[in-house]
């Protein structure tokens, strides 16, 4: 069943909360890929951008993420102070105040859009604010407690950043960027789902509605097999529509293969240790996947620009 | 309503020092973060200003 937020039983805020946790709510290890996906947009976005408006740019995406993190714990902090992985954040361990939180990621929030919309342009200023939007309100407030579909949807606000590096650059936002969001929105159900496999318990006891304790471990097996392949072919729609060469299809097509292997290994792995053993693989392979492929594209894009061909 | 029976120990000496030393990073962090944000907004300007900027009688 679904947790109710609850502020109650938090720890009283001890008065020591230390620069590192405050860089700690940005959730930083979240902001990189963040950062790196938001450049490839950048980078593979047709037309030219000052290299400080540029950087401005990408600086803005990173405060938004970190935004959107600092607010994410703020309303998760109840639900963090039960979950191993998430009590010593500094929230539940009693460093910050919610209310300090709260007071962080909105400041930093309107701080990011503010200066990527005259930074940059309005389209891309309003691309950041939906994608805050939708990760605080429609990802943490709505979907997180009331359904296991929650990071197949919420997903979305992870693969908004490559579409607001492009607007940042274009003014505009094109098939070619929704197919970059649509790799990260693919990806992202697998690589929850595993990790939600391993951590199961972790997410029982805090009365999250994941895929694994509410459908159970073989459904949720399938569905990470099944999003595995729609990501693995997702991926080669960068060259089938003719934005990516040689370099990345080969990459995309190996890495996409292990992918669906991985997850073929994962739905008839035994029950218990050897599936939580397999599981955590398919996390730590997706993160790897996701740099890979996106790092392809951006050296398949510089290398053309460059006049080189494969 | 019950009662509330938390007590709220003193505090000690290296507990008011830790405590200060983290309001002082707290405090330069803070100061850091407005400059840079002035400076943002420096250069921003200038860059959008572009070379139109010089392009006037001395």
């Amino acid at each position: 069943m679904a947790l109710a937020h609850d502020s109650r039983n938090l720890p009283a805020l001890t008065g020591e909360a230390r620069v590192e946790d405050y860089l700690a709510l940005l959730k930083p290890r979240v902001m990189s890929l963040v950062v790196f996906t938001a450049f490839v947009g950048m980078v593979m976005a047709p037309g030219s951008i000052n290299p400080v408006v540029a950087a401005i740019a990408i600086f803005c995406i990173a405060v938004g993420a970190g935004a959107s993190g600092a607010l994410n714990m703020w309303y998760d902090a109840d639900i963090d102070a039960v979950m191993s992985r998430t009590m010593n954040r500094p929230i539940p361990a009693g460093r910050i105040t919610r209310e300090e939180a709260l007071a962080f990621g909105l400041v930093l929030a309107v701080f990011s859009v503010t200066l990527l919309g005259l930074a940059a342009n309005w389209v891309a200023g309003a691309a950041l604010a939906f994608t805050i939007f939708f990760y605080v309100v429609i990802y943490t407030m709505w979907l997180k407690r009331s359904t296991p579909q929650n990071i197949v949807i919420g997903g979305a606000a992870g693969a908004f950043p490559p579409m607001v590096g492009w607007a940042a650059v274009t003014g505009t936002l094109s098939l070619e960027s929704a197919v970059l969001f649509l790799i990260i929105f693919l990806w992202t159900p697998p690589h929850f789902w595993a990790l939600a496999l391993y951590k199961q318990g972790d997410y029982e006891e805090a009365g999250i509605p994941m895929m694994p304790n509410v459908a159970g471990e073989t459904s949720t097996k399938w569905q990470i097999f099944v999003y595995s392949v729609l990501l693995a072919a997702s991926a080669l729609a960068p060259s089938l529509m003719g934005f990516a060469g040689m370099l990345y299809t080969v990459v995309a097509l190996l890495t996409g293969a292990s992918f669906i292997l991985l997850a073929w290994r994962l739905l008839l792995a035994r029950d218990g240790a050897p599936m939580r053993r397999t599981a955590r693989q398919l996390f730590q392979y997706s993160l790897s996947y996701l740099f890979i492929v996106f790092f392809a594209l951006l050296t398949d894009t510089i290398w053309t620009r460059m006049g080189g061909s494969f | 309503m019950p009662a509330d029976t938390t007590t709220t120990l003193p505090e000690t000496a290296d507990e008011a020092a830790l405590r200060r030393k983290a309001q002082r990073r707290r405090s330069i962090a803070l100061a850091l973060a407005l400059g840079g944000f002035a400076l943002i907004f420096y250069i921003l300007t200038i860059v959008k200003m572009g070379p139109a900027l010089f392009d006037r009688a001395l």
